[in-house]
């Protein structure tokens, strides 16, 4: 990347007019950009923070407190529903990252002959599928319904992360350490266990946060398999409050008044809940985002 | 070989090439570990992916979940045949290809930030605009959407608050369909453009800085080496991503369509997937053959398209996917 004729020290940085006049625009897009993209975000964090009625707007709130937050944790299906989408993304990211490792190395190593079938087998999957009919009946007659199973297992094999581990493999593993390896006499299970695992840390975390928040972040799934309202991820319980306005406050019988004051309060819920469910992610997003961009550059390799 | 035998005196060693089984057996013997630790991935794969796949013949079976996939009476392309004929058919079709191409146009929109980034001077800066464009892409569905109505809302939301601000008139977005799309594009914008630059921006850094030198030594001003220099240069990355683009034209990600759907816009926003859904899983008489035949229509011509706009970026540049 390179901005300027020179970019040593000793000489300093001249610009023609017109790449000054291109500079000046390119900053003003990127601060108006900047600021769609961040005011919305700042806004909901003030409103989870402010008390009914929300009005107007504002950079800080007016009269600060945590109504929101107190209504988010009296709510009781909020904490079965963080429980369950927990449970599932703990189990579902460590099965799928096994199950993609399982996958991803064999077929990363060359003399692996058997191996571009399996490959090609995955790829074709990425192009076409059953579709949404034939799964759900499939699924259905495998029992899962209503299990955690119908969550975690369909998912586990992500063929685009998979390709994205494997072409990882393919440029950090040279051939000569599992020459060596084998010369010593190490087999490829301890290989993999003891030297290919704690080689690739980085594409692990990736992979593994890629399933992780699809896990979190999905509720289609739920909707399609799970019954028992107790069963239901967070995802589930966001859509009945924050889409479909279900939230056990409002009564048809109010004056109009109390109804008034009963929508305020889930308004300022709605915020405060936005902030607790997109926590998990929120906390870990900025220690992990320099390793989803180096995600997404292996996958940008052709191959 | 065999003539160094011959002329060592010695009776040539037959090698002859051992059959395919013996072939495959020494493979399997030589690499055993491998082959095992495939078992499990091959078997997902069989399970979640090709049996389903197998299963779509209900498409063509009038399928009653009493008597099983086999039992079923088999009956040629007639649900292909209703759904053709059927009023749903064009308005789903236009719907879904006026998201689709609604939302090609904003394609550029992600390497136009990139070209942007690579041009700012200020390290720090770009480091911000990076981070904070990277964060909406980890906002989940249901939330982007339950945000998308509080903001939208006609009485409190966050957008008629600034449009008051700035003395108009409150508008009704949700209930107001030629809204639709606008606001499931442009939100997706939102949530996609920064992480979507991602991949260019790592295209540009693999430009050689001698081309840049080179174009500068020449007199060129930027704009001149974005245009001769960074398009020539990230072109193989913009046409695999087009190329896939293509294979998801009528696919449209029904998680969020859903979510948006009210009775006013439900004539402009639904969906090929979201009609599959509703007739297929979300009634009370399931139409399940009906709705797989849907399904496997824009399957269908999903995989064609993908096929296509391969041939053409092939044909005109030679960056194909395939």
């Amino acid at each position: 990347m390179i901005h300027a004729p020179t970019k040593g020290k000793h000489h300093a940085i001249r610009y023609c007019l017109s790449d000054k006049i291109f500079l000046g625009c390119n900053w003003l897009v990127l601060s108006l950009f900047l600021i769609v993209l961040a005011y919305p975000l700042l806004y909901i964090v003030v409103s989870s923070f402010s008390t009914i009625p929300i009005t107007g707007i504002s950079l800080i709130p007016k009269r600060p407190s945590l109504d929101g937050y107190v209504a988010v944790f009296n709510y009781r299906y909020i904490w079965i529903g963080y429980a369950n989408s927990l449970k599932y993304l703990v189990l579902g990211t460590f099965i799928a990252l096994f199950v993609t490792v399982c996958c991803a190395y064999p077929l990363s190593r060359s003399d692996c002959k058997g191996g571009k079938y399996v490959m090609g087998a995955c790829v074709f999957t990425m192009y076409f599928s059953g579709g949404m009919i034939p799964s759900f009946l499939w699924i259905k007659s495998l029992g899962f319904l209503d299990t955690v199973w119908a969550l975690v297992l369909p998912g586990c094999l992500s063929v685009y992360n998979m390709i994205v581990m494997r072409t990882y493999f393919k440029n950090n593993i040279p051939t000569e350490l599992h020459e060596a390896s084998q010369l010593d006499g190490c087999n490829d299970y301890k290989f993999i266990w003891s030297i290919v695992l704690p080689l690739s840390g980085p594409i692990l975390a990736v992979i593994g946060l890629y399933y992780a928040v699809s896990l979190w972040n999905g509720y289609f799934n739920a909707m399609l398999y799970i019954r028992t309202r107790t069963k239901l991820p967070l995802s589930m319980f966001l859509r009945e409050i924050l889409v479909l306005n279900q939230t056990s406050g409002v009564d048809a019988g109010m004056d109009p008044t109390q109804m008034e004051i009963a929508e305020a309060r889930a308004q300022l819920m709605k915020y405060s809940l936005i902030i607790v469910s997109s926590l998990p992610v929120m906390i870990i997003y900025p220690f992990v985002q320099r390793y989803f961009v180096k995600g997404v550059m292996v996958g940008a390799v052709k191959g | 070989m065999a003539e160094k035998n011959l002329i060592a005196g010695r009776q040539p060693v037959l090698r002859r090439q051992p059959n395919l089984f013996a072939r495959i057996w020494a493979e399997l013997k030589k690499n055993n570990a491998l082959y095992v630790l495939l078992i499990l991935p091959v078997a997902v794969l069989i399970i979640f992916k090709y049996v389903p796949m197998h299963g779509v013949q209900i498409a063509f079976r009038n399928y009653k979940p009493a008597r099983g996939i086999y039992g079923s009476d088999w009956v040629g392309l007639k649900y292909f045949g209703k759904y053709f004929s059927s009023m749903q058919f064009w308005p789903l079709i236009r719907n879904t290809l006026s998201i689709n191409l609604y939302s090609l146009a904003t394609f550029p929109l992600s390497l136009i930030l990139a070209l942007l980034l690579n041009y700012i001077p200020s390290k720090g800066y770009r480091k911000t605009v990076q981070m904070v464009s990277y964060a909406p892409h980890f906002i989940s569905t249901v939330v982007m959407c339950g945000m998308l109505l509080t903001f939208l809302d006609v009485r409190t939301g966050m957008v008629n608050e600034i449009i008051k601000v700035f003395g108009g008139k409150p508008v009704n977005f949700m209930g107001t369909p030629s809204y639709f799309y606008s606001i499931y594009i442009w939100s997706g914008v939102w949530q996609g453009v920064g992480y979507g630059s991602i991949i260019y921006i790592s295209a540009l850094s693999g430009i050689p800085v001698e081309l840049h030198e080179a174009a500068i030594v020449d007199g060129a001003s930027i704009l001149k080496r974005i245009w001769h220099v960074d398009i020539p240069g990230v072109l193989p990355t913009v046409c695999i991503l087009l190329i896939m683009r293509c294979g998801d034209i009528l696919d449209v990600g029904f998680e969020k369509i859903m979510l948006l759907q009210n009775s006013l816009n439900k004539p402009i926003s639904d969906v090929i997937s979201v009609y599959t859904y509703n007739l297929g899983i979300n009634s009370n008489m399931p139409q399940y053959s009906y709705a797989s035949a849907i399904g496997l229509f824009s399957n269908v011509i999903n995989m064609l398209m993908l096929i296509l706009a391969n041939t053409i970026v092939d044909k005109i540049n030679g960056n194909g996917l395939f």
